[in-house]
């Protein structure tokens, strides 16, 4: 788990790919009910089984793995560009930023699109930006502001960002305050292609940023002067940071709502699996993050069925105890955690 | 060979409002060795970091292998000058093999992998430095003076002839001191690297240095030839205390004596 040398770390990248392909491929198969052969092979049957399949499961699975990766990879980006491990489009504000954008969206009862995607997106992403522009303003406003200070005020962004939106339902009618709350609870429950066709571009564009920027997230982890030193426009490249992973938070937060623990557990078990040279960290944090909540989904759905328990539980259930375990063995003393 | 690659002329620069360097003016040559030294707070790392692009603005002019220091891309001034920070306790969780190769950013293209150049640099750097059997541990576990020599060899695989040094050998055992000295004697006599490196320490300056920079409050104290340094009248003024010479037995050359109290 220790050796560093590319060989190992290609071989890891593709024990995830085969992980995800298994896991795409076998996680819409698993439910309730099982779905006959025949039915999947004739989408379009009208019968119910094919269209449990079909409409309800593939599109879940979808919208798991894309929510699962994009959190996952905005998660790694902020942790290596801000040198924390606490780091997340949580604790930087960025998810309750989303969230205030999508209820706005939703209170104000507005309906557009723009290329077939839901206005919704468009709110939460602006909403992100918003306030990751607002946290690291506040970082620029006066020197020697240290990212804890800047987490700091990143949670106390959050927590008013939190207030508004409460605010925004208390004040909303019936139908528009159950769709907030139901949205502010998280969760991947879909029904057809619609939603997915909505994130994809999100989380797809963000990513291909991320994996256009390893070389830059590396050196941006070793601190922000020897970044500039080495060659980086330090300020271009946070930018760019700054909108790939709003992106892929408000594409992920519109449709699921926020869902936590991804974005910052995955990330870790990642670099402990895999080392920190982002080159190989970024498509391994994607496959492993998307893989990761599919398959607590499909827990979620499963084990107390038909009723569901609510996807977060699961997240943490399993990945923290398996983040300990990381935590306390060799290769995390080692390497460090970041 | 007596070009000049640093240019500094009347160059001052403030944070908020606070003036930190004042009307500075410093030439370079190429293959020089040069120290700067002077009080803690005298501005001796602002001014690394204003050749760097770290810090950003300032009246003046910078200069680099002749042309105005905010012509440079990032890039561009990467090939030219090369930093080593002062430590400051944090580690990354990299390996020794890929800290160094970040040297190379400036070479490399999104999605592409270092080419043969590259880790020819990188095992040059890693020889030069003598830590060639590190590469593969992670930065963690190695003692402070051997990190100190990884962040060199970076530097020095990044290919810019000017290494930029702030307090290379502070923290430092004896042993790597000696250690980091000599490959900094042996980067800039054998392969042509230009240093200016940042001290605190006179002996290590007047011993290792032609020249000496000395900067007090901001501005410049003294600037000119390292024997011309060691007068009590000068370092009184600098640093406002007295001190005591001795002649260093291998060189001849006068060093300060510590002071018994």
């Amino acid at each position: 788990m220790m050796n560093t040398g590319s060989k190992h770390k290609l071989i890891l990248l593709t024990i995830l790919l085969v992980l995800a392909i298994f896991v795409l491929s076998g996680a819409p198969m698993v439910g309730m009910n099982t779905v006959p052969v025949s039915a999947i092979l004739h989408p379009a049957s009208g019968r119910m089984e094919s269209d449990i399949f079909w409409k309800i499961r593939i599109p879940r699975v979808c919208i798991s793995f894309l929510a699962g990766a994009g959190l996952a990879v905005s998660g790694m980006a902020f942790q290596a560009m801000f040198r924390n491990p606490l780091a997340t489009p949580f604790t930087l504000g960025v998810a309750s930023g989303a969230s205030l954008g999508a209820a706005i969206y939703v209170r104000l009862g507005l309906v557009f699109s723009v290329l077939g995607i839901s206005g919704i997106s468009f709110s939460a992403f602006a909403g992100a930006i918003l306030s990751i522009l607002l946290v690291y303003g506040l970082t620029r406003a006066r020197r020697g502001f240290s990212t804890t200070t800047m987490l700091l005020a990143g949670v106390a962004i959050s927590f008013f960002f939190s207030s508004v939106i409460l605010f925004t339902q208390y004040m909303s009618d019936f139908t528009h305050s159950f769709r907030i709350l139901r949205w502010l609870m998280g969760g991947l429950e879909v029904v057809g292609f619609e939603s997915v066709l909505n994130m994809a571009p999100f989380v797809i564009s963000g990513s291909a940023i991320i994996l256009y920027m390893t070389h830059e997230l590396n050196l941006m982890m070793t601190g922000e002067e020897i970044a500039i030193s080495r060659g980086v426009s330090v300020w271009k490249t946070k930018r760019i940071l700054f909108f790939a992973t709003s992106l892929m938070v408000g594409g992920v937060v519109a449709i699921c709502g926020p869902i936590g623990f991804v974005g910052m557990m995955v990330p870790h078990i990642c670099r402990l699996l895999i080392g920190a040279d982002h080159r190989y960290l970024t498509p391994a944090t994607l496959l492993f993050g998307g893989v990761f909540l599919t398959l607590c989904d499909m827990l979620a759905r499963t084990l107390i069925a038909p009723a569901e328990i609510p996807v977060g539980i699961i997240t943490a259930l399993l990945g923290g105890p398996f983040f300990v375990w990381l935590l306390l063995g060799k290769s995390s003393s080692k390497r460090g955690i970041l | 060979m007596e070009n000049t690659v640093i240019e500094i002329t009347r160059f001052s620069f403030s944070i908020s409002s606070k003036a930190i360097l004042k009307d500075i003016s410093l030439n370079v040559k190429e293959g020089e060795y040069i120290s700067i030294v002077g009080p803690n707070g005298a501005g001796k790392t602002t001014l690394l970091k204003c050749l760097d692009r770290i810090h950003k603005g300032g009246s003046g002019d910078i200069r680099i292998a002749g042309r105005p220091l905010d012509k440079y891309s990032q890039k561009e001034l990467a090939q030219k000058l090369s930093y080593v920070p002062q430590a400051d306790g944090r580690i990354s969780p990299f390996t020794v093999y890929e800290f160094v190769m970040m040297g190379r950013y400036h070479h490399l293209s999104p999605f592409s992998s270092p080419g043969k150049e590259d880790k020819d640099a990188v095992h040059d750097a890693l020889a030069i430095t003598g830590i060639s059997e590190f590469a593969e541990r992670f930065l963690r576990t190695l003692s402070g003076g051997e990190r100190q020599k990884v962040f060199i060899a970076a530097a020095l695989a990044q290919g810019a002839k000017v290494l930029l040094l702030d307090e290379p050998t502070t923290f430092l055992d004896p042993k790597h001191e000696a250690d980091v000295h000599r490959l900094l004697a042996r980067a800039n006599r054998e392969r042509g690297f230009t240093v200016v490196s940042v001290t605190h320490d006179i002996n290590s300056a007047v011993l290792t240095s032609r020249r000496i920079l000395a900067l007090k409050n901001g501005a410049v104290a003294f600037c000119g030839f390292a024997d011309k340094f060691m007068n009590n009248e000068i370092l009184q003024k600098i640093y406002e205390k007295s001190f005591l010479f001795v002649k260093h037995p291998q060189t001849g050359k006068t060093i300060v004596a510590p002071e018994v109290p």
